[in-house]
This record gives structure tokens, C-alpha cells and sequence, in this order.
């Protein structure tokens, strides 16, 4: 019975994590139907800019590695994402060849071998089983959320990026400029990733090919959450953590995965638009 | 004006096709056994396995829009059906070599089938294409499709991976299974059956892309198209969308079990590292390279994509990741439909000015 209790925290920080590493993608694939395979890329372009700035301090590499991750986004999507708008599936494949590249430029800026980021002291150290390091990921997970709520539900900006996310060519019949808001939700969602990155710098090494290890899981949180659905991927997130970590406690991390997958194929029977949706008569 | 021209030109294209798929056959079957050196043959075999897997994501997904990340998975439940078999015939009723090393007693009841030699070849088709049909129903029936479809194919890649590597004493784990003798009583390593084995790789992939075209030109090659370009309409036309594209899938995957089972005595190894989700992207890319929309395209992309790793990853291995990243850019960017469209662009062209 205690070991079931035990895997309750582990579940919930590994939600955490595929929460940071999904919540950039709910948007950028939910409003603009961009696949981002670079989307890991960023993850590790977060986590390098938190190993380069191991001095300086780790709160200031959290929006350091949100801007760089941002930027990086934001000229990926002026230079070519912009021409592939209407070809989703094309995007996947674009992506993916930058991703290669970032890897290989990673490799030869930083060297192949993983490098460690020092965790600051202050996170050393845990309450019972669970360590500071994982309490601060779910908090800055948390964090994260309740800042993309506010600016979603409390912003005009916001307003328009949901308009444009439920309804492209109706917010753009009525004055949105819909080229200004994708570039925004590029830039907020690519930053998300840095964040991510620069988390998992407390759990793990970072290596050029950090970033591939969750984009797979981070792309399932999504389908199962639903597109652009912040209280879906939220919900799909913690869902997939606490299962990844009983079905591991029951069989062993092989059959995990497994599990996962039928779970979410099940579920798409069920819910085949993901957890939550937005209410449409479009065809699907 | 143009409807008495109609038939000339369906002669002439077919005719066309005979002289040219006739002088690839020759050239791959007679030609390329005299000229290669046996090495150089053996690689040739290896990309021809992968332009059979090729060729099913060009109907998959050139023609039926489904972009299939996970052929990888097809690939290795062949390969692994295939290894299987070749590994228990090997050991002839003692334990397989690398169970020994990883403390197994006894033959776990998974592989007891295997070692029949006709079990073992039949399964090579026979669970790729369950599996296809399982998946493909469950998802296209929901209408769960595009890239939902595609990041669902990536995930099972990904699962499969990690189930291999973790369930060791079954399945070899990271290593997989390999250091293979004999093949239906050849020696495997012998020139004598390489050269055996280019050949009926060779065939297969011929005979398999015959057979393709004929279903695209085929009524429910029609049907498939239209699903591709309007699937909301077919289903209104009274079809059912569903069925068509699980068949298709099925096919395709049916496609990748045959390749992955002809690659294991070609290459001697069938490993996760050969059908995770990295493998399984770049044969899409290399259709994608090679030109999704023609089954010869997905084909050509697949050799063309294989020479030019194993060129640049001897010449040159830093650059390679950079040139292979900078080509999917160019080729999604600037010719989305590949080589064969540039062909056809340029035969065009010279049609236009004469």
C-alpha cells in the first residue's frame, strides 16, 4: 500500500515534465496545425542556455532560456513555417530536418558527450521521498499554466490567438492580423520549451539529443488532451504521468510504454478529438 | 480535339512504362550481379529491402495521405519473425546463443512456432498486417486521421523500441539478433548466397511494385485517391473511407514485414535501433525526396537516399546530419513533390517546346 502511495508524487513530476514539454506544442499545434519535431531542439536549446549560464543564476535562466527558445521559434517561423500554412503534414517533415541540424550544430558548439548542470543549492535536499528539484518542476509547471491562462483569458492579445485558434478565417474577417498572432504564439510556445529545458536540467544531463527523448510523449499529451486545449493538456498530462508511473510500479518500464499507447488508443475510441474540444458543426 | 488523342497517349504510356521497367529489371537483375563486387552488392540488396518499405509508404501516404511514421514497426515484426527462425534453425533444438548469455532455461513458449518453417515465413506477412488491420480500425473508424494518425504511428515506433530492448531473454534486447549461419541450408555469409539473396530481393521488390501500381490504376486505386483528396465527399458517395484506407495501411505494413524478413539474412541483423522512430522517419523522408506521388519515386528516393548516407557518412560523418537536415528543408520547400516531380516537370517542358 505505501509503495502505491509512493508513486503518487513520482507520477505527478513526471506529468510535470510532459506538462513544460507539451504546453508550447497544445498552441502551436492547436492554433497554427504545425507539427514541430524542432520543438525537442528548443527543449535543449533551453537546457544548454541554463549550462551556459551555471553562474550566474538559476531563476535568471528561466526567461533567458525563454527568449532564446522564443527566438529561435520565431525565426523558424518567419523563414519557413510561414511558406507551409495549410500543409500540416509537410511541416513535419520541415521540421524535422532543422531538428537534425540543431542537433548536429549542439554537437559541435558543445561537444557530444552530456554535460551536467550544477542544480542550485537551494534545491538540494527533499521533504520524505520527494526532492526539491521535483516539488520546483511541478511548481514551475504550475506556474507556467496559470501564466498562459491569464494571458489567454486576460489579454487582448490572448483574446485573438483563442479567436484565431477557433476560427482562422472568421478572426480574420473581423481585423485580426492573423500573421501577427501566429508569430506570437510561436514565439510564447517555442519559449515554453526552453522552460521546459531548462527543468529538465534538475532531473538529468543534457545532451544535443535531449530533446528527442520527449517530443514523442509530449506530441501524445497533445492528441490525448486535445488540440489547443489548455485545460486538456493539463488533465491528459497528469493522466499520462500517473499512469506511466503505476503501469511501471505493476510491470516494468518496457511494458509501460505499451501500456500507454493502447491506453491512448482506447481512449481515442472513446474521445476520438482528445479529452476536451472545442464544440464545432465543421466537419472533422 | 483531345479525345482521339486519349488512347494514343494511354499506348504510348504504357508501352513507355514496359521499356522502362523492362531496362531497370535488366540492368538490376543481370547487370548489377556482373559489375558490383559482392560488398558493394550486398548494399545494393540492403536499400532494395528499404525501397520495399519505401514503396508501401508511397501508397500509404502518397496515395492515400496517410503519413505512416511507424513503418519501422512493420519492418522489425517481419525482421524479428525472420531472426526468429533463423536463430532457432541455427541452434538446432539447443537454446539460442544469446538466451545462453542472458540466463534463459528454456525456450520461451513465444518462440516455440518459429522454428517451423513455414510458420515462421507465413507470420512475416501475416502480423504486420494484423496489426495494421487492429490499428488502422480502431483509428480510421473514428475518424482520428492526418497528423493525429501520424504522431499515433511514431508512438508505437517508440513503444515497440523500448519493448524490445527491455524484454532482453526474449528478444536479444539493444543487440537483437544476429550472428545468423544458415538460411534454408545456405551458408548465409557465402557470396554464392548473397548474391542468391540480391536476387530475390530484387525480384520481390519488383514483383510487390507491379503489383502496387496495378492496385493504384485499379478501381479501388480511384477510391483511394479520392479518400486522399476528399474524404468527407467519398463517405457522402455512399463508401466507406474507413475500410479503404485500413486495407491500404494493411497492405503497406504487409509490404515493410516482407522487407524487414529479406533484410535480416541480406544484412544479418534485425535490431531496435533499425525500426525506431529515426529509421522510420527517414524512409518517409527519402519518399518524400525520391517523390511521394509516384510509387517509383518512393523506390528511386529510398536507393538514392541509402547511396548517399553510406557516401557521405564514410567522406564526410560531421557534415552528413547537416546536408541530410539542409535536403528535407530544400525538398519540402522548394520541390514538395520530389524527384519525380522534377522529372516530370522537366519531360514537360520538352513536350511543351516540341
Amino acid at each position: 500500500m505505501e509503495g502505491v502511495l509512493n508513486q503518487l508524487p513520482i507520477g505527478l513530476s513526471i506529468g510535470a515534465v510532459l506538462l513544460l514539454a507539451a504546453l508550447g506544442l497544445t498552441f502551436t499545434f492547436g492554433q497554427m496545425g504545425v507539427i514541430n519535431m524542432a520543438h525537442g531542439e528548443f527543449i535543449m536549446a533551453g537546457a544548454y542556455t541554463a549550462y551556459l549560464l551555471q553562474g550566474v543564476g538559476f531563476l535568471i535562466a528561466l526567461p533567458a532560456a525563454f527568449v532564446v527558445a522564443g527566438l529561435m521559434g520565431l525565426i523558424l517561423e518567419r523563414t519557413l513555417i510561414r511558406r507551409f500554412y495549410g500543409r500540416p503534414l509537410d511541416t513535419l517533415l520541415l521540421t524535422w530536418g532543422v531538428s537534425l541540424i540543431l542537433q548536429q550544430l549542439a554537437r559541435d558548439l558543445f561537444g557530444a558527450p552530456n554535460v551536467q548542470v550544477a542544480s542550485p543549492a537551494w534545491l538540494r535536499g527533499g521533504i520524505g521521498i520527494l526532492p526539491y528539484n521535483r516539488l520546483f518542476i511541478m511548481a514551475l509547471a504550475a506556474a507556467s499554466v496559470l501564466a498562459i491562462w491569464a494571458y489567454l483569458n486576460r489579454t487582448g492579445q490572448g483574446r485573438r490567438m483563442r479567436a484565431v485558434m477557433q476560427n482562422r478565417r472568421l478572426a480574420a474577417t473581423s481585423g485580426i492580423d492573423t500573421g501577427r498572432v501566429d508569430q506570437r504564439t510561436f514565439f510564447i510556445g517555442s519559449g515554453l520549451a526552453g522552460v521546459a529545458g531548462v527543468a529538465l536540467t534538475l532531473i538529468g544531463p543534457v545532451g544535443p539529443t535531449l530533446g528527442t527523448n520527449y517530443i514523442v510523449d509530449a506530441f501524445l499529451v497533445v492528441v490525448a488532451g486535445g488540440l489547443g486545449q489548455l485545460r486538456g493538456a493539463v488533465l491528459a498530462a497528469i493522466g499520462l504521468g500517473l499512469l506511466d508511473s503505476y503501469a511501471e510500479f505493476w510491470s516494468d518500464a518496457s511494458l509501460a510504454k505499451v501500456a500507454v499507447f493502447v491506453v491512448i488508443i482506447g481512449f481515442l475510441q472513446v474521445r476520438p478529438q482528445g479529452l476536451l474540444s472545442v464544440r464545432s458543426r465543421a466537419l472533422t | 480535339m483531345t479525345a482521339p488523342e486519349e488512347p494514343v497517349r494511354r499506348w504510348r504510356g504504357t508501352a513507355g512504362f514496359a521499356a522502362v521497367f523492362s531496362a531497370v529489371a535488366v540492368l538490376a537483375l543481370v547487370a548489377a550481379p556482373l559489375l558490383l563486387e559482392p560488398f558493394r552488392l550486398g548494399l545494393l540488396a540492403k536499400y532494395l529491402c528499404y525501397a520495399i518499405v519505401a514503396l508501401g509508404i508511397g501508397l500509404a501516404w502518397g496515395q492515400g495521405g496517410m503519413l505512416t511514421l511507424g513503418q519501422g514497426v512493420f519492418f522489425g515484426l517481419g525482421g524479428y519473425a525472420m531472426g526468429m527462425y533463423l536463430k532457432l534453425n541455427d541452434a538446432g533444438g539447443d537454446l539460442p546463443d544469446f538466451m545462453v548469455w542472458s540466463g534463459v532455461e528454456e525456450l520461451p513458449a513465444l518462440w516455440k512456432p518459429f522454428a517451423n518453417p513455414v510458420f515462421a515465413p507465413a507470420m512475416v506477412v501475416v502480423l504486420p498486417v494484423a496489426v495494421a488491420l487492429l490499428l488502422g480500425t480502431l483509428v480510421f473508424r473514428q475518424r482520428v486521421r492526418g497528423a493525429y494518425f501520424a504522431i499515433l504511428t511514431q508512438a508505437l515506433a517508440a513503444a515497440l523500441v523500448i519493448l524490445l530492448v527491455g524484454q532482453q531473454g526474449l528478444t536479444g534486447g539493444t543487440n537483437g539478433l544476429t550472428n545468423f549461419f544458415g538460411f534454408f541450408g545456405h551458408d548465409v555469409a557465402a557470396d554464392e548466397t548473397q548474391r542468391g539473396l540480391y536476387l530475390l530481393v530484387a525480384a520481390v521488390l519488383g514483383a510487390l511494385y507491379l503489383g502496387a501500381r496495378q492496385l493504384v490504376r485499379s478501381r479501388f486505386g480511384r477510391l483511394l485517391l479520392a479518400v486522399r483528396d476528399g474524404e468527407d465527399r467519398v463517405r457522402f458517395l455512399g463508401y466507406d473511407p474507413a475500410v479503404v484506407k485500413t486495407l491500404t495501411f494493411a497492405v503497406s505494413a504487409g509490404m515493410a514485414g516482407i522487407a524487414g524478413a529479406l533484410f535480416v539474412p541480406v544484412v544479418g541483423i534485425i535490431s531496435p535501433a533499425l525500426l525506431g522512430v529515426v529509421p522510420s522517419l527517414e524512409l518517409v523522408v527519402a519518399v518524400a525526396v525520391g517523390g511521394r506521388f509516384e510509387l517509383a519515386g518512393a523506390v528511386l528516393g529510398a536507393v538514392v537516399m541509402g547511396y548517399a548516407r553510406t557516401y557521405f557518412s564514410e567522406e564526410l560523418p560531421d557534415a552528413w546530419l547537416y546536408l541530410q537536415g539542409a535536403l528535407f528543408v530544400l525538398v519540402m520547400t522548394l520541390a514538395p513533390k520530389g524527384l519525380a516531380g522534377l522529372a516530370a516537370g522537366l519531360v514537360r517542358r520538352r513536350e511543351a517546346r516540341a
